[in-house]
């Protein structure tokens, strides 16, 4: 009997040891993220770790100026199309879960601080809809009509805010609109108009307090405090071009809370070569640094010691590192042709960048700026980690 | 730009800012602004027109694809700016259209592209998204 036995034992251990051969792997979601390839309507999912891309998730329509928020628990990223798409990404299983066509054209979105909703902002038709985050069921939709004849305006600069609200700046009207989704099939909204001509994008600051949206068509931006939205809108870095005619901007610089740094926002400015240096305490512009071009993004390092900017077309072929106790171009760095995104590891010691015309993604070390690896992509645009799962305005 | 095509840019202004006057002022004078542009073009265009050849043309597509994309759509549908697509595009006079690319649309988010095409550069951009833009 003894030899059977060690048979039946042999032949359970192979058979368990194939099943563990075939479970997937257990692993969290903490490192990883998603890179866009606008092309060709695709995404990686790529692993910030092991420095590589894990999976390649096909059909999610036109993603030309796509972007994304993660659910809370950061397994899953909601990919926002031009083409109206609104895609949830399983990102352990690599598969799209659900999908549908919300609007006609369409630009972002935000989910709300508890995680349930998600808000859709879009061009055409103009409005934010609103979404059960785990069905993709509408439960809002709120047109951005303004004016006598109810004309419906573009919308720009969503972001989330504390008590699951949602902010939104109209382009075509120049208003800022307050949508509190607690009870998300009746939410209440509040319009503040005469916000300024062409909010071009907008932020909230990453402790949910103050949104600013950025104007394209006035040198200033204009701010809500949050804590106190019954003071109205306020007018900040009024008339910082002093009236000198701007230079041409070949693409629309974006905002989010990455912009703080320390007690300073570091902000874009419009048709200038400048990034801005604001005090978030009293709101007034603390000085200027003169870079290569016109900012796209100007990200501050998730410490907060350096801001770094990227450009728009034509000086779109290089990146400048900002140190923020100088104020002064530390490191230009050249990723490749077309670099549009970039993104931090979530404690900062890496950045991942795109470079389009190149179709490579490429991640150096922040602190010697040292190429750590350099990843193909088919023309990849927004780089985002699940780091933004947690944060406000994210 | 053959003189020909000039003179009926010019004869066809008044027209235009008759069919758009219900529309807004704001429009009208753009297109004043456009059917001048387009006059002065018509004064220097003594030489004939060069066609982008087919490495220039790859960059072309390129450019308006990826670069007016970020405004207009990777697809061309629209986006901040308008609809570069042929319904959009066909009946709008070519020349108008060649002075937006060129020298931009003040007062908009358009800006001049002047500095990085040439005239015929602009004429082979307007005819291409006038009957489809070629994806590649």
């Amino acid at each position: 009997m003894k030899p059977l036995q060690f048979v039946k034992t042999a032949l359970l251990a192979a058979v368990l040891a194939l099943a563990g051969c075939t479970a997937p792997a257990l692993r969290g979601t903490g490192d990883l993220g998603v890179v866009i390839e606008r092309a060709s309507g695709t995404v990686q999912i790529v692993d910030t770790t092991q420095l590589k891309s894990i999976a390649t998730v096909p059909g999610l329509g036109d993603l030309s100026h796509a972007s994304l928020v993660y659910s809370r628990d950061g397994r899953y990223a909601y990919v926002f199309g031009r083409d109206g798409g609104l895609s949830k990404v399983d990102l352990l299983k690599g598969v799209v879960e659900r999908r549908i066509i919300q609007a006609g054209n369409s630009i972002g979105g935000a989910v709300s601080q508890d995680g349930s909703l998600i808000a859709a902002q879009n061009y055409a038709p103009g409005g934010v809809k609103v979404f059960r985050a785990d069905t993709l069921e509408l439960l809002a939709d709120v047109p951005a009509e303004y004016g006598a004849q109810g004309q419906r305006s573009k919308v720009v600069g969503l972001a989330d805010a504390p008590g699951n609200r949602f902010v939104w700046s109209l382009f075509d009207a120049g208003e800022i609109w307050v949508g509190d989704f607690s009870d998300p099939r009746a939410p209440r909204i509040d319009k503040y108009r005469n916000a300024g001509r062409e909010p071009y994008d907008g932020m909230i600051t990453p402790d949910g307090r103050y949104y600013l949206a950025g104007l394209f068509g006035e040198d200033g931006m204009a701010m809500l405090d949050m804590w106190h939205p019954e003071k109205g809108l306020r007018r900040i870095l009024d008339g910082y071009g002093k009236g000198q005619e701007k230079l041409p901007v070949y693409k629309m610089p974006h905002l989010r809370g990455w912009a703080v740094a320390g007690k300073y926002a570091y902000v874009p400015a419009i048709g200038r070569h400048e990034v801005l240096v604001v005090d978030t305490e009293t709101w007034k512009e603390a000085g200027r640094i003169a870079v290569a071009g016109q900012p796209v993004f100007v990200m501050a390092r998730p410490d907060g010691r350096q801001v770094w900017v990227n450009f728009a077309f034509p000086d779109n072929g290089s990146v400048q590192v900002i140190d923020v106790e100088t104020r002064s171009i530390v490191k230009r760095l050249e990723p490749g042709r077309a670099v549009l995104h970039m993104e931090f590891t979530p404690r900062g010691e890496s950045v991942w960048i795109s470079a389009r015309d190149d179709n490579r993604v490429v991640v150096y070390d922040t602190a010697s700026f040292a190429q750590r690896v350099v990843l193909p992509a088919a023309a990849p645009s927004g780089i985002f980690f699940t780091t933004r799962a947690g944060r406000t305005g994210f | 730009m053959n003189p020909a095509t000039c003179a009926s840019t010019r004869r066809a202004t008044s027209p235009q800012a008759r069919r758009f006057n219900r529309i807004s002022s704001r429009i009208i004078a753009a297109l004043f602004m456009l059917a001048g542009a387009a006059a002065a073009d018509c004064a220097s265009a003594a030489e004939p027109a060069t066609q982008p050849d087919a490495a220039r043309r790859s960059e072309l597509i390129t450019l308006v694809r990826q670069d007016c994309g970020s405004c207009h759509g990777l697809t061309l549908k629209g986006g901040l700016g308008p609809a570069l697509l042929p319904e959009a595009l066909h009946d709008k006079p070519a020349d108008s259209l060649k002075a937006t690319i060129l020298q931009g649309r003040p007062g908009t988010a358009m800006p001049p592209w002047r500095r990085f095409l040439t005239e015929a550069e602009a004429d082979w951009i307007v005819t291409n998204l006038q009957k489809g833009f070629p994806s590649d």
